[in-house]
């Protein structure tokens, strides 16, 4: 896998179940009638036993799963984000979160980019629910190798965790530990051994820069980085700053880029509601108010498209976050939105939590 | 062939059929003052479920008081987890933790929640208290001892208007076909539920031909008569390739006559009069007021003293 070739983020989630398979035996996935779609069914055809098939009963899966993990298992659930999140909410958060047990979530399909099934199966609310689900770990991958990594993150940390997997295909930014020094230090770098916490669990700025930060979530980081260089062409020097684990949010990393920019706007695959939005609006309203933001899907509900389609209908599309961000950066010239808190925060005041 | 890890734990209670009627009294006492001193708690299927609950943990299950954790313990789950005070009670005859601290439960630091919650108490294998989550976990854990060979079983309790939940019916077909007969689920069959009598509600019936059109080996019961309920664990533990429910027909608020199979007695709390009263019809023999620390009325009395 080398940097920049797009890859399949839900390929790499179902070869990175496989490989843990041969890892560890106590890996046991579940899914409800979908494992085609989430690539589980890669997992299915290695480890048929060790693979659930719960049918189409998504409530259940979940139950079984804590069950599973209560005796020492470590169950991955897979289905699409609406239902892992939306459809069994309350499972997951008092079957699995409550009492802490090992279950990984794995939503597939995120947001609204899901194939053109329209609104039902389109995750706009699932960051918002998981995030506000207490001891719950929320992780987006932002390419096929971190989310190959995130699995195996998720494999060796203990607790819940929901871990929202991309369908398509995205360049690969991130790179390994080995390096091999072959391309430019753009994204994550990791322990093999995950003893430590790895970089993806950190806000990374991806591309330098001090008028504006893009912080942007899993995937949609190749949507901020276009965006970065049409910026770049008007003369804007934009920060991209990518987000993997939405919770615990790196407050610091949020802060030093809002601090650093004195302007951000944040960018997602999800409704500006609860999502990064959200919990960077409640970050930097707490802690560094700066002019903020906030490209997602603006609460509506979504409709039927190609991805291509409805990014640009709902505002998720480049051209998008470029205007955004230019609207950012005439109010922070004007010295609005954040009370000159973010003049003294560029002219180094430090008042920024930092 | 036993493993030779049996010998060191306290895997069963040995207690004598003659002896639960006596445990049985214990743990109708102790819910009573458990509800009375914390000013709230759910009576009414408390009551009901008591000779279900001391006949699992005094007569079927194996289990380590000493080692709550024993890794090839039986293991129970409270899908009805407002039952909290019975299980507690239970727990703490069984020896899981000091019996004086029941009168801690509902209280804030206190180990024993108003629902059952694994994290806290010792001896509790699943937190639940959201109706009808319970039996999938169970199927959960069944399914881990099929997978890995192991030799415990697994028990659920649920109340009979829990089954109006749809995700027990998944758990239902989920366990039929995988042919979980590690599994034995128990229905606290007592007929009311929170706003009033189960068959103006929601009715169930025919209620074992739904558990046996899903696969399930269903055996009916007095869940009152400690006979009945040990030979209905025996059927379930020599049935082979399905899960078996024992429907143990049961009486609300059993043992206090004024609260038997009454709504109202779901969920409230006992006043010092009825509890007086209760606490003789359950025929404990010794007046127990006092004799154990109340915080929460020592609280209470001490912020107005």
């Amino acid at each position: 896998m080398s940097i920049g070739v797009r890859e399949s983020v839900r390929d790499a989630f179902g070869n990175a179940l496989v490989e843990l398979g041969k890892e560890d035996e106590r890996v046991i996935v579940l899914d409800a009638d979908l494992a085609e779609s989430t690539r589980s069914g890669k997992f299915a055809k290695e480890f048929p036993n060790r693979f659930i098939e719960c049918g189409i009963a998504e409530q259940n899966m979940v139950g079984v799963a804590a069950g599973l993990a209560s005796v020492g298992f470590v169950p991955f659930v897979t289905t699409f984000c609406v239902f892992a999140s939306k459809r069994v909410c309350d499972q997951v958060s008092i079957s699995v979160a409550y009492p802490r047990l090992n279950v990984k979530v794995c939503g597939a399909y995120t947001g609204l980019f899901t194939g053109k099934t329209g609104a039902t199966h389109q995750a706009i609310e699932d960051l918002a629910l998981m995030r506000a689900i207490p001891n719950m770990t929320v992780i987006e991958p932002i390419d096929a190798r971190e989310a190959a990594l995130a699995v195996k993150y998720a494999a060796h940390t203990p607790g819940p965790m929901y871990l929202r997997i991309a369908r398509d295909a995205y360049p690969v930014l991130s790179r390994s530990t080995n390096g091999r020094g072959e391309t430019e230090a753009t994204g994550t770098e990791h322990a093999s051994d995950f003893d430590g916490i790895p970089e993806f669990m950190k806000a990374r700025t991806l591309t330098e820069g001090d008028d504006v930060a893009i912080v942007a979530l899993g995937t949609m980081v190749h949507t901020a980085l276009a965006a970065r260089e049409a910026l770049r062409e008007k003369g804007v020097s934009a920060r991209v700053v990518a987000v993997s684990c939405l919770k615990p949010i790196d407050e610091a990393g949020i802060i030093r880029a809002a601090a650093e920019t004195g302007a951000v706007v944040t960018v997602e695959n999800h409704s500006i509601i609860g999502g990064l939005g959200g919990a960077c609006a409640e970050v930097l309203g707490e802690k560094c108010p700066v002019t903020l933001r906030r490209v997602g899907i603006r609460d509506v509900f979504g409709e039927s498209g190609a991805d291509a389609d409805l990014a640009r209908k709902y505002g998720l599309a480049s051209d998008h976050v470029v205007q955004v961000c230019l609207d950012a950066l005439a109010v922070k010239s004007r010295g609005g939105g954040g009370s000159g808190f973010q003049r003294l925060a560029r002219a180094g005041v430090g008042r920024c939590g930092l | 062939m036993k493993p030779a890890r049996w010998v060191e734990v306290d895997q069963c209670a040995h207690i004598s059929v003659t002896q639960l009627p006596d445990v049985a009294r214990r743990v109708r006492h102790h819910v009573l003052s458990m509800i009375h001193a914390s000013g709230a708690g759910h009576p009414g299927g408390s009551l009901s479920c008591v000779e279900i609950l001391v006949t699992l943990y005094f007569r079927e299950m194996r289990v380590s008081p000493a080692e709550p954790r024993w890794p090839d313990r039986d293991r129970f789950v409270l899908s009805k987890g407002h039952a909290s005070a019975a299980l507690y009670s239970v727990l703490a005859e069984r020896g899981f933790f000091p019996v004086d601290e029941l009168l801690t439960f509902d209280a804030i630091d206190s180990r024993l929640q108003g629902h059952v919650d694994m994290t806290k108490t010792p001896g509790v294998d699943m937190s639940t208290g959201s109706l009808g989550q319970g039996l999938s976990a169970a199927c959960g854990m069944a399914l881990g001892a099929k997978i890995d060979r192991r030799g415990f079983r697994v028990y659920c309790l649920l109340g009979d208007g829990e089954t109006q939940e749809g995700q027990v019916w998944e758990a239902a077909m989920f366990a039929g076909n995988r042919g979980l007969d590690n599994l034995t689920a128990i229905v606290d069959y007592n007929k009311v539920q929170l706003c009033g009598p189960v068959a103006q509600v929601m009715p169930l019936e025919p209620y074992t031909d739904k558990w046996r059109s899903f696969g399930w080996s269903v055996v009916e019961v007095d869940g009152h008569d400690f006979e009945q309920l040990i030979s209905g664990f025996n059927r379930a533990r020599e049935t082979r390739g399905a899960p078996t429910v024992i429907v143990a027909h049961t009486v609300k608020g059993k043992g206090v006559s004024f609260m038997e199979g009454q709504a109202k007695w779901h969920a409230r709390p006992i006043g010092d009069e009825d509890f007086e009263l209760a606490m003789e019809e359950v025929g404990f023999f010794q007046a127990p007021r006092g004799s154990v620390p109340n915080p929460a009325m020592q609280g209470a009395g001490g912020g107005k003293g």
